[in-house]
């Protein structure tokens, strides 16, 4: 195949890349959205793959390659459990990023890469090069840290070094000052020593940034490594020269980005403060005493399955708010059996998704498309947040921060400001939740203490099975 | 050192209520209190001496021996004349008292140098509802109100069609939608009758309809809520409103309770001589506020009379009238508050002042008047902090639409950012970067644009697939482990396809898997 050939294989790839982002803006074309993502990706492998650029004696290292890669890959996939998206995504990311890495190092180390090369365009080749790599590192160990905590083998409370912007700046100092070196370095064994210092750093600089997050920014941290690995793709393409890396790479970096840009805005945080990394630590999210200035008044009033149960059956209107909660218990398969049973009954019944709740961008759609709940009856939250006053019954599963009238009544609350669903507007509220123990932001809930407000305390699955059972003996 | 709770018989003339019931005494007892209760003082309510006993209280016979032996007493009514002389000095009272229309008793028992928490100045907060006697009580007013109703209108409430003829349904205005407002609409809808309510508080419109009655909203725009959830005096242009309102629904409707009460003021005169003049003979008028003087013109308090064939009930004993459950609930409403007095449980009470709720409830403590309080922090019904959310969050974020357009200085800003950066690129960088740079850019733009469309109950689903894509990387991988070599170029071969095998292979998981997973999940998506 020529070079030409393959270019245009390229732009066909390219354009099949956007169009399978576009089929997902509705549910009903995004399976042929992804449909299309694979057709463009078998098509760039394979014109790569009989191009100009490969020659014979390596069919069978890439062949051997892709068939050992392909089988971990699909293995991986058939079996994850939905609830453990989150992980799954985290560590490919990582996987980007350290391919990113690698590929950064072949390309260095390969004196066919820069031979035409001179002047100003090695220069840029090489700058390409150290940011390539910089870039893969930073993503791979930030990914590998996102997928300890979402699996819980690391502690999801953030950890907090001293002086910790201080040590990002002078990192990012002594990664310019190598990078200086590294361009100026006449040998690639000149140049091997600051780039694998800069390397070493850029693997602190990851870990450091995500250890410094909290589990509830979760979302954001998983939509901006994504974002990364985008970039890393892209700091690539520029590397190789090859413009299908650029687009693709620029394609999934700004779909990150503006992933966590919405993110963010759920969470009422700046854009700017996440993309930089380590944040969530100016907000007084680590002091949890911050909020204890605001004791909520009144009491806490506990109900038990069979009153819930009750309740639900009494309503018309119906609005569930699931949150991690629901998803650490498994429950959203209980859930959907109340939902149809309550249904047949003719109670309006509809889910209210916040767009942080769960441990990645939309993980409760996920969640409950998994336990077959029909997408027409699950709403983002600007859709019903105005008719929680015209419902009977509000049940919140496992969500804490995000139900919190704290964050609209009390400006000094750490997550004042952030757009919460309204469920004490609701003539009754039941929170779901297996202790009085406060959400992620460290913040007590106001919610909790409401007169229309019940407490159902207990495992989420367990209640709501206790809740079915009633429900199906009535 | 356990304390004495004592509790006397009421003496107010046909007041059946008693401060204490058999239940709530065993509670007591368990606090750490011994309870003493005056000989007869549960006879009007149905409780014995002996349900007393059985209880655990001591019976004392007489007033002066009760008064005299005991460090706190629950009282009902506030003291009477003959009892105040009975008040052990540095005792603890607790009854109704209503400090602002009783300044008299209140120097009397702060000369008798006791502490008196008044069950009426409880604050309205949700942690103090629990002893919010007023509450109570008023939902026993507005039920009994019905009750009354019901027993002086001489026909169904409920509209039936008999053999003997079709009987047309009652229908009762409520005015008034506060605690026994409420209660009354709920009690009359339950009897079958047609419930029309109003209040100059808008926000309680949802109550009304939440109990079953239809809110009968005044054509005039004021807000009526004042501190701590009551209503307030309303200006002369409402007021006219008012009335024009309130003579339309008195020519139609069978019965009108009034439960209209602003606090520490006379009752507002709402229904006037004319009004009743204008309704069916037989119709029946229940004043709820008649010991402040009521809302009608033709009430006597305390009486039932008939004027212009509307029979006009006036009691101020309504809680009293069903004195059993009254009883009952006020009793709970002084364990509540005696709970909060002793959080210890050792039969000794602490008049916290640092305590919102004990501070407001204090009127007298050791003999040093401290009412009024100071003014309560909170509205009971979140009015307040209801308006503010509503304009609060502006619109979060429509997806399909970019936000709103940024301001002009700032996009003045970013454009000349961009142009300098662009301008440096252009300057220094080779053409071949340049072509590069360009597809770079707008390849982001199509990104920014596409992105936007995607629905947010998607967002995992494109997370995955983004991911899947950004293994494109693989061609780099690719392009490096055998390429076509220019003659004479040394390269460690070994070193680069061994790192490009190893890049495939991660990329190709990420490909694979990444593809497979998306497909599972998007395969759960249906309708």
């Amino acid at each position: 195949m020529s070079e030409s050939l393959t270019t245009v294989a390229y732009l066909g790839a390219a354009i099949l890349f956007i169009l399978s982002l576009g089929g997902l803006s509705n549910p009903e074309t995004s399976r042929r959205g992804n449909l299309y993502g694979i057709i463009g990706m078998a098509l760039a492998v394979l014109a790569t793959v009989v191009g100009p650029h490969v020659t014979a004696a390596g069919i069978p290292w890439i062949v051997g390659a892709m068939v050992v890669g392909a089988a971990i890959g699909l293995y991986a996939a058939r079996t994850v459990q939905m609830t453990q998206m989150p992980e799954l995504v985290a560590l490919m990311h990582s996987l980007v990023g350290l391919a990113a890495t690698l590929v950064g190092y072949a390309s260095f180390i390969d004196p066919a890469a820069s031979a035409n090369f001179s002047g100003a365009e090695k220069l840029i080749h090489e700058v390409e090069i150290y940011i390539g790599v910089l870039i893969g590192a930073v993503t791979f160990s930030g990914s590998i840290i996102a997928f300890g905590k979402l699996s819980a083998r690391i502690g999801g409370k953030p950890l907090l070094l001293p002086g910790r912007h201080l040590l990002n700046l002078i990192g990012l100092l002594i990664v310019i000052w190598f990078g200086i070196q590294f361009v100026r370095a006449g040998s690639i064994q000149e140049g091997m020593t600051p780039l694998i210092i800069m390397t070493v750093i850029a693997l602190l600089f990851g870990i450091h940034m995500v250890m410094a997050i909290g589990g509830a920014d979760m979302p954001v941290v998983v939509s901006m490594l994504n974002s990364y690995s985008g970039w890393a793709a892209a700091a690539t393409g520029f590397m190789l020269s090859n413009d299908l890396l650029i687009v693709t790479g620029a394609l999934v970096g700004s779909s990150g980005a503006i992933l966590s840009y919405i993110m963010c805005r759920a969470m009422n945080r700046n854009f700017i403060s996440v993309i930089a990394g380590g944040f969530g630590s100016d907000t007084g999210k680590a002091k949890p005493a911050g909020g204890a200035a605001a004791q909520p008044e009144g009491e806490v009033v506990p109900v038990t399955a069979a009153e819930t149960a009750e309740m639900l059956r009494e309503a018309k209107n119906v609005i569930i708010v699931p949150g991690y909660g629901m998803a650490v218990a498994q429950a959203q398969h209980t859930v959907y059996e109340i939902t149809r049973l309550l249904r047949e009954k003719g109670v309006n019944v509809r889910f209210g998704i916040h767009p942080v709740a769960g441990r990645m961008p939309g993980h409760m759609n996920v969640l409950l498309a998994e336990a077959k709940v029909p997408y027409d009856i699950v709403m983002e939250m600007d859709e019903l947040n105005e008719d929680f006053g015209d419902t009977d019954v509000a049940m919140v599963i496992g969500a804490n921060d995000i139900v919190n009238p704290a964050a609209q009544d009390d400006p000094t609350s750490p997550i004042a400001g952030m757009p919460v669903l309204e469920v004490w507007k609701a003539k009754h509220s039941i929170v779901m939740k297996r202790s009085m123990a406060s959400g992620y932001a460290g913040v007590d809930n106001p919610l909790f203490y409401k007169d229309n407000n019940r407490m159902l305390f207990g495992d989420a699955k367990k209640m709501l099975d206790e809740v079915l059972g009633v429900l199906k003996a009535a | 050192m356990s304390l004495v709770i004592g509790v006397p018989r009421e003496v107010f003339p046909g007041e059946k209520r008693v401060a204490t019931v058999p239940d709530v005494v065993e509670k007591l007892i368990k606090l750490g209190f011994s309870v003493q209760v005056e000989s007869g003082a549960g006879d009007a309510a149905n409780f014995s001496d002996d349900a007393y006993r059985a209880a655990g209280a001591q019976i004392v016979e007489g007033a002066a021996q009760l008064w005299s032996s005991s460090d706190i007493v629950f009282k009902v009514r506030g003291p009477a004349p003959g009892e105040i002389g009975l008040i052990r000095e540095g005792s603890t009272l607790v009854s109704f008292i209503w400090p602002a229309q009783n300044p008299e008793l209140m120097q009397q028992l702060a000369a008798k140098r006791v502490t008196v928490l008044a069950m009426d100045s409880v604050p309205r907060m949700s942690r103090a509802q629990k002893m919010d006697a007023l509450s109570s009580m008023a939902n026993i007013a507005g039920y009994r109100a019905v009750i009354e109703a019901a027993h002086h209108f001489g026909r169904f409430f409920t509209g039936q069609i008999t053999a003997a003829g079709k009987v047309p349904p009652a229908k009762v205005f409520v005015i008034g939608a506060g605690v026994a407002g409420l209660a009354a609409i709920g009690a009359a809808s339950g009897l079958g009758a047609i419930v029309r309510a109003n209040d100059t508080r808008p926000e309680v419109a949802d109550q009304v309809k939440s109990m079953g009655g239809e809110f009968v909203a005044v054509d005039y725009t004021e807000e009526g809520s004042g501190v701590g959830g009551y209503a307030k005096v309303m200006s002369e242009g409402f007021q006219k409103a008012q009335r024009e309102t309130f003579a339309k629904q008195a020519k139609d409707v069978d019965i009108i309770i009034t439960t209209a009460l602003i606090p520490g003021k006379p009752a507002p005169k709402l229904i006037t001589a004319e009004m009743v003049q204008s309704m069916r003979p037989g119709s029946v008028i229940v004043d709820l506020a008649a010991e402040q003087g009521g809302n009608c013109e033709l009430t006597v308090p305390g009486e039932v009379v008939v004027r212009h064939g509307v029979t006009i009930i006036g009691y101020a004993d309504l809680p009293s009238r069903l004195s059993k459950q009254s009883s009952t609930l006020y009793a709970t409403n002084l364990l509540r508050l005696t709970e909060e007095l002793c959080k210890n449980k050792d039969g000794t009470i602490n008049v916290n002042m640092d305590d919102e709720v004990i501070r407001g409830t204090t009127v007298i403590k050791e003999g040093s008047i401290t009412w009024p309080p100071p003014p309560p922090k909170l509205s009971a019904a979140p009015a307040a902090a209801a308006a503010k959310p509503a304009v609060a969050p502006p619109k979060a974020h429509g997806h399909g639409a970019p936000s709103a357009p940024a301001s002009g200085t700032r996009i003045a800003v970013l454009f000349g950012v961009a142009a300098v950066l662009f301008w440096l690129i252009g300057a220094y960088a080779p053409a071949a970067f340049l072509g590069h740079f360009t597809v770079f850019v707008l390849a982001c733009f199509v990104g920014y644009m596409v992105v936007w469309n995607v629905t947010p109950a998607l967002h995992t689903p494109l997370m995955s697939v983004t991911n899947a894509i950004s293994s494109i990387i693989a061609i780099g991988a690719l392009v490096q482990i055998a390429p076509p070599l220019a003659t004479g170029v040394e390269r460690p071969a070994d070193w680069i396809r061994w790192l490009a095998v190893i890049g495939i292979v991660l990329t190709t998981i990420n490909m694979f898997g990444g593809f497979a997973v998306t497909r599972r999940m998007l395969a759960m998506f249906r309708k």
